[in-house]
């Protein structure tokens, strides 16, 4: 009893902390407002790039946006990183009435990942859109990318739970949008972008429903509150509910084993641009919400003793580790082998969520990162290939190594990162999650992880194999990828091995989110939720 | 120079040779030089750093964190320092024989070929002086990586499907089963520090013990103990310097060191003969030099009875480390030197033979020993000396595995050993009798002489460098000592 006084106290003082350091930097102005600001200026550069139709003007405008979102956020996670979070009150009504949005480690740190993809993307993206998309749709392309990406900051921002549905549909909708302009290309991406509507809204759907839920039983939407009143109701049945619906209907959105079909047909008919945009960050944030979910708001002792939820995710998660590596070995268009490859890696981020344990847990959020620089080059360098070779199927590249020797050796070195191999980004998070699976004394797991890695090395040596180890086709265009793109590829490419080299900062970072995450909400600073 | 400045050049010498040699893709003669320059600069770097240290144990020097806790940092230590200098100065030899067989064969891709070379290189010389298993795991899987693109260099189809072969097995046991050895060792004692006396002790025990060696050994497939054995012949389809320098030295050396570092550093020596968790994997490795051994005696190509000659040796030295005694060890170190020059010499002469006439199988070497007698009469001195005969210098390193095999009282060991000798000398000394003794068949041309001193030179020297250490074995020995003696 004594022991829970004392949390007690020590909450109330830390909001009381944080508070008063918020209110502290709301006075200083612009600086204060950051965790909305981090989303409001994409999503107003949006419409402003519309109105002024210019075309010319279009891009800075875009790429300004995304600028100042990731110093935004970077800005952000360095003042969260000490293990604290802010607490920004939309129109200064106080939560849980008013619209919370509450940055710690963990979303921080999801909001450099996503901004920092965008930033990278956007001049690489000037050379494939040109070429994929015609001009007259310019304009209209950058103001959904703006869209889409102000949509998945907010919803890492957002510490409301209609909110974030709100924002996960703005960003959905703009997304289905940009797969569907891969029509220009292919007219299959209007197939495949109808079912990922589809899809999708029935995820968002699921989890509106899960939100409604949850409301019924508890009166309030912030999450943080949330999470207090759903600790005094274990046995609430309508919870249970909402519970399950939330977890399926992001278990769409995470594109989790069986329910990822909407997933490879979108990764392979969009624009190339949008493809390495999606495949760095969408599911990336997708895993973050589940993650808020099941930690924060239900807290680790619901989600995983009450729920047993570890042998609902662990099974899905080897499956799709698995399965998906397989059907990805049999893919002969590199695209669709690459989306096989994500939903196989979205599998590893499972299973360090399914292992419960702190290790495990920075494994998982550390590969958030990590995969998305990998998958970001390796989308990118099929970007350029199918700029010069007119298509992304192992037919198209042959040879293209000897073409493009740039870019292909970017390619490798995503590839390895793919793999896991020392040196990579890819072999931080692996190592990490196969420390957690020893720790747990799951060696078995440990073997299943590298086992899967292996599948990789099968088909990352295909996509190798093709590129290098072929004679090269005649009618391919025999050029390099223009600079604009080379450079942005190369930043990804090394990127990788510099957070391989050097994942101290990476490591750090994640351990703290996880941290965090472990201990529930209950610790956290919660302001204005004593009322209850 | 700061011993952390000439470390370092050990491994930014060759990296920048590696990149070099793609710059000065048209440049044939300066860009042989400036290689041939860096690979005696390598080897005088490696001579600076035993110069300094005099083979003492050195601190660990940091380069980089890669994660709390996770160190890339080297040092200096007598096995490491010794296999350094070994691959550092046969790259000398192999370098000047490699720029002979490459234009004297017509071979393409000269700059990729050379740059793959100096990048294993830099990679070996990064595995030597690892100061602990994370270090060395990463050069590890740059020295597979590397080699990769060699064995696949030919580009034909027998090429890509050794080189399918090579990767799959290195890259399947090392990130299968070596990485969870090395994070299960890590996830016990918190530490991947290379310790004398090892780390493990008091944190992994009873039969969690041997299954953990059992994950090193296999994990380890460079040291290609059965049976992850087969990527080694595969891996001959290479042009014949690579093998020589690569397959018979860098590569597969750097496996077996590995196994003694795993041995001496992370078990202890002490530790493994107290709990007898070695003990399974010194009867495989008999297994394996025996099982080798015969094998090779029923291949017709030189190239791959070499190779399955050295998966017999490479299992002498895991033999070594697995008898679990200071002479074990001992012999097993200086087997990494001796298995070396004769090995090379071995490979060096079969490429001069097959520069010369093109004849890769045995049976078609009939007489030739009369056209080509330095290459035979240097491929005698190799066989020799892997034969373990004196005055040659693997006679030295069989002796000393012997009194090993004695001191514990394994005495089939001794038989094993004994066994093998006469294998050797089955396989391996009938290819100089056809050559010698044989009359040539009918379609030989009478008009076929030596390939040119850059072929058949560096083999000639090596033969020497076979005798010389025979008589400077006691130096070696001598230097190894410390890792011998490791007190717990």
């Amino acid at each position: 009893m004594s022991g829970q006084a004392a949390g007690d106290a020590l909450a109330g003082h830390a909001a009381g902390a944080a508070e008063a350091a918020a209110a502290a930097e709301r006075a200083l102005g612009l600086a204060g407002h950051l965790p909305v600001l981090v989303v409001l200026v994409p999503f107003l550069a949006a419409p402003l790039a519309v109105l002024l139709g210019a075309r010319r003007l279009t891009w800075p405008i875009t790429f300004a946006a995304a600028l100042f979102s990731l110093a935004a956020a970077l800005s952000l996670l360095s003042g969260v990183l000490g293990g604290d979070a802010i607490s920004y009150h939309i129109g200064g009504w106080a939560p849980p009435l008013g619209i919370e949005y509450r940055i710690d480690a963990a979303n921080a740190f999801v909001m450099v990942i996503v901004s920092a993809i965008a930033v990278a993307i956007l001049p690489y993206a000037r050379a494939s859109i040109a070429a994929e998309i015609p001009a007259r749709q310019h304009v209209l392309f950058h103001a959904l990318f703006l869209l889409a990406l102000a949509g998945l900051l907010g919803v890492a921002a957002t510490g409301d739970a209609f909110n974030l549905f709100v924002f996960l549909e703005i960003s959905s909708l703009a997304t289905y949008v940009l797969v569907a302009m891969g029509a220009y290309r292919d007219k299959r991406a209007l197939t495949t972008a109808f079912s990922y509507l589809l899809m999708g809204t029935t995820g968002a759907t699921f989890f509106v429903i899960g939100i409604g839920f949850l409301y019924m039983s508890t009166g309030t939407l912030n999450m943080a509150d949330l999470a207090q009143i759903i600790a005094q109701q274990p046995g609430n049945r309508t919870i249970h509910a909402g519970f399950a619906f939330i977890i399926v209907g992001m278990g769409l959105k995470v594109a989790m084993y069986p329910l990822h079909l909407w997933l490879p047909g979108a990764y392979t008919y969009a624009p190339s641009a949008v493809s390495a945009f999606l495949a760095a960050t969408a599911t990336k944030v997708a895993v973050y919400v589940l993650l808020r979910f099941l930690f924060t708001v239900f807290g680790p002792q619901y989600t995983f003793e009450a729920a047993e939820l570890t042998w609902v995710i662990l099974p899905l998660a080897l499956l799709a580790m698995f399965a998906a590596s397989f059907i990805a070995i049999f893919q002969v268009n590199f695209k669709k082998m690459l989306a096989y490859s994500s939903i196989a890696q979205i599998g590893y981020m499972l299973l360090g969520i399914a292992m419960l344990s702190q290790t495990a847990l920075s494994g998982t959020i550390v590969h958030l990162f990590n995969h998305a620089i990998t998958k970001a080059t390796l989308f990118m360098v099929i970007g350029a290939y199918v700029l010069r070779a007119g298509g992304a199927f192992y037919r198209d590249i042959e040879g293209i190594g000897r073409v493009m020797p740039w870019t292909s050796a970017a390619g490798v070195i995503g590839g390895l990162s793919l793999i896991g191999v020392p040196g990579t980004a890819g072999f931080v998070s692996k190592w990490l999650l196969v420390q957690g699976a020893l720790e747990k004394g799951w060696w078995w797991m440990a073997l299943l992880v590298v086992a899967s890695s292996l599948l990789a090395v099968v088909y990352v040596w295909k996509g190798i194999e093709t590129a290098y180890l072929r004679a090269p086709r005649d009618d391919v265009d025999r050029r390099e990828a223009p600079l604009t793109m080379l450079v942005p590829i190369w930043i990804m490419a090394l990127s990788t091995i510099w957070f391989g080299l050097s994942a101290e900062w990476t490591v750090g970072a994640a351990g703290t989110a996880a941290e965090a995450l472990m201990s529930g909400a209950s610790e956290l600073p919660i302001s204005g939720g004593a009322g209850h | 120079m700061e011993l952390a400045t000439l470390t370092g050049l050990t491994m930014a010498i060759p990296l920048a040779a590696a990149v070099a040699n793609p710059l000065l893709r048209r440049q044939h003669n300066l860009r042989d030089s400036l290689t041939l320059l860096a690979a005696v600069a390598t080897f005088a770097t490696a001579l600076a750093i035993l110069g300094r240290t005099g083979g003492e144990s050195s601190a660990p020097m940091r380069a980089l964190t890669v994660m709390p806790g996770l160190d890339i940092a080297f040092a200096i230590e007598p096995l490491g320092l010794m296999f350094a200098l070994i691959a550092s100065g046969l790259w000398i030899v192999t370098h000047i024989y490699g720029v002979g067989y490459m234009r004297g064969n017509g071979e393409k891709g000269h700059a990729r070929f050379f740059a793959a070379f100096s990048l294993a290189i830099a990679s070996v010389m990064g595995l030597a002086f690892a100061a602990n298993m994370f270090t060395l795991f990463l050069f590890y899987e740059l020295l597979t990586l590397s080699t990769f693109s060699l064995v696949a260099h030919k580009g034909t189809a027998e090429a890509l499907k050794g080189a399918k072969t090579y990767l799959g097995t290195l890259m399947g046991t090392s990130i299968g089963l070596f990485l969870v050895a090395v994070v299960w060792t890590y996830t016990a004692t918190g530490t991947l520090d290379f310790t004398p006396g090892g780390i493990l002790r008091g944190h992994v025990t009873g039969s969690l013990v041997p299954v953990l060696l059992g994950l090193y050994a296999f994990g380890i497939g460079k040291a290609a103990l059965m049976p992850f054995h087969r990527w080694l012949p595969a891996a001959m389809v290479a042009p014949t310097p690579v093998s020589a320098l690569l397959h018979a030295v860098a590569v597969v050396k750097a496996g077996v060191f590995t196994m003694l570092k795993v041995g001496i550093y992370i078990f202890g020596i002490d530790f493994l003969a107290e709990t007898g968790a070695s003990t399974w994997l010194m009867w495989l490795a008999a297994w394996t030099i025996i099982a080798a051994s015969v094998i090779a005696m029923q291949q017709d190509n030189l190239k791959r009875r070499l190779a399955y000659s050295t998966v017999s040796q490479l299992a002498y030295i895991t033999l070594g480390m697995a008898l679990a005694t200071s002479m074990g060890v001992l012999g097993g170190g200086l087997h990494i030197a001796t298995h070396a020059v004769g090995k090379i010499t071995l490979f060096m002469a079969a490429g001069s033979i097959y520069v010369a006439t093109h004849r890769t199988e045995i049976s078609q070497f009939d007489g030739l020993g009369r056209a080509l007698p330095v290459s035979f009469a240097a491929f005698f001195v190799g066989a020799l000396s892997i034969i373990g005969l004196p005055p040659l210098a693997g006679s030295w390193s069989k002796w000393l595995l012997i009194l090993a095999a004695a001191d514990t009282g394994e005495w089939i060991i001794i038989g094993v050993l004994m066994l093998s000798s006469l294998l050797n000398v089955a396989y391996l000394l009938s290819i100089v009798g056809r050559a010698f003794f044989l009359l040539p068949a009918e379609d030989t041309p009478q008009a076929w002489s030596e390939a040119g001193p850059l072929v058949w030179g560096p083999p000639a020297f090596t033969a020497l460098l076979c005798v010389v250490l025979f008589f400077q074995a006691g130096a070696v020995t001598d230097f190894l000592v410390p890792i011998a003696e490791v007190a717990p």
